[in-house]
């Protein structure tokens, strides 16, 4: 499949989808503290991979797919969810890069700019999801 | 005021994450961005800045278990979708006990 930029997709999402990322991206950011604060980063650092917008982001990709195909006279509800799946299985090649990031950051922030440490990992985890992405699609072809 | 602060930082960096994912099609490039280091990215620059490098590099090495987590709890979410027929919020709500099994059953037999 073609890799596509598709600015239609951020025209479709409401501003109230948008809310609700930033509601539960905020929540976790600030549960992530106070679980530092009374376990210790230990505890806390597990849950800077916790799957907190996953639930919200997969269904208004179902959603937005079963609408976009309802509106082609299309029965979107088993659509919606492929693109689901789809999504949830994109997440999992992009925890592998995740797992990368923490790697790198856990090894080389003592000792090493933080801001170049987080930078590197970030791109460390782009390019490992991409590359797992790419792999993929190439076997599937 | 530190939650506020931690609150708006998060809410921000996953929202960005988000739609820089929205950007793209097909839908499974697109759900990479799911697994996008966004919580980590804001937790970590408040980390370092407020209880030093050593703090952040714990929190990194216990994220390592939870991304692990992710990547188990992701592909029972697809295999949920496609193989149950379930709805995305059933399958996803209902799997996120596995996130918290794996996340802690390795954190138990390796970090603690």
């Amino acid at each position: 499949m073609i890799l596509k930029i598709d600015p239609a997709g951020l025209k479709e999402a409401k501003w109230h989808e948008y809310v609700l990322r930033f509601v539960f991206g905020g929540l976790i950011t600030a549960a992530a503290g106070a679980i530092g604060k009374k376990w210790g980063p230990v505890v806390a650092g597990l849950f800077l991979a916790f799957p907190a917008i996953f639930p919200a982001s997969a269904t208004l990709v179902e959603k937005h797919e079963c609408e976009r195909k309802q509106r082609k006279g299309l029965h979107g509800e088993q659509r919606g969810i492929d693109a689901a799946a789809d999504d949830a299985l994109g997440a999992a090649m992009g925890s592998v890069g995740l797992l990368g990031f923490g790697v790198i950051c856990w090894l080389f922030i003592p000792g090493h700019s933080p801001v170049l440490v987080l930078v590197v990992a970030a791109l460390a985890w782009f390019v490992t999801a991409v590359s797992i992405w790419i792999l993929r699609e190439r076997r599937w072809r | 005021m530190e939650a506020i602060v931690r609150f708006v930082i998060g809410g921000a960096v996953v929202s960005a994450f988000a739609a820089v994912g929205g950007l793209f099609k097909p839908t499974s490039f697109a759900g990479l961005f799911g697994a996008a280091p966004s919580v980590a990215l804001a937790t970590l620059g408040l980390a370092i800045a407020q209880e030093g490098a050593g703090y952040a590099s714990l929190e990194c090495r216990s994220m390592i278990s939870g991304a692990v987590a992710l990547g188990v709890y992701s592909l029972l979410v697809t295999q949920l979708l496609m193989r149950g027929r379930f709805s995305a919020l059933l399958a996803t709500v209902s799997s996120t006990p596995i996130w918290f099994l794996v996340a802690f059953g390795l954190w138990k037999i390796f970090l603690r």
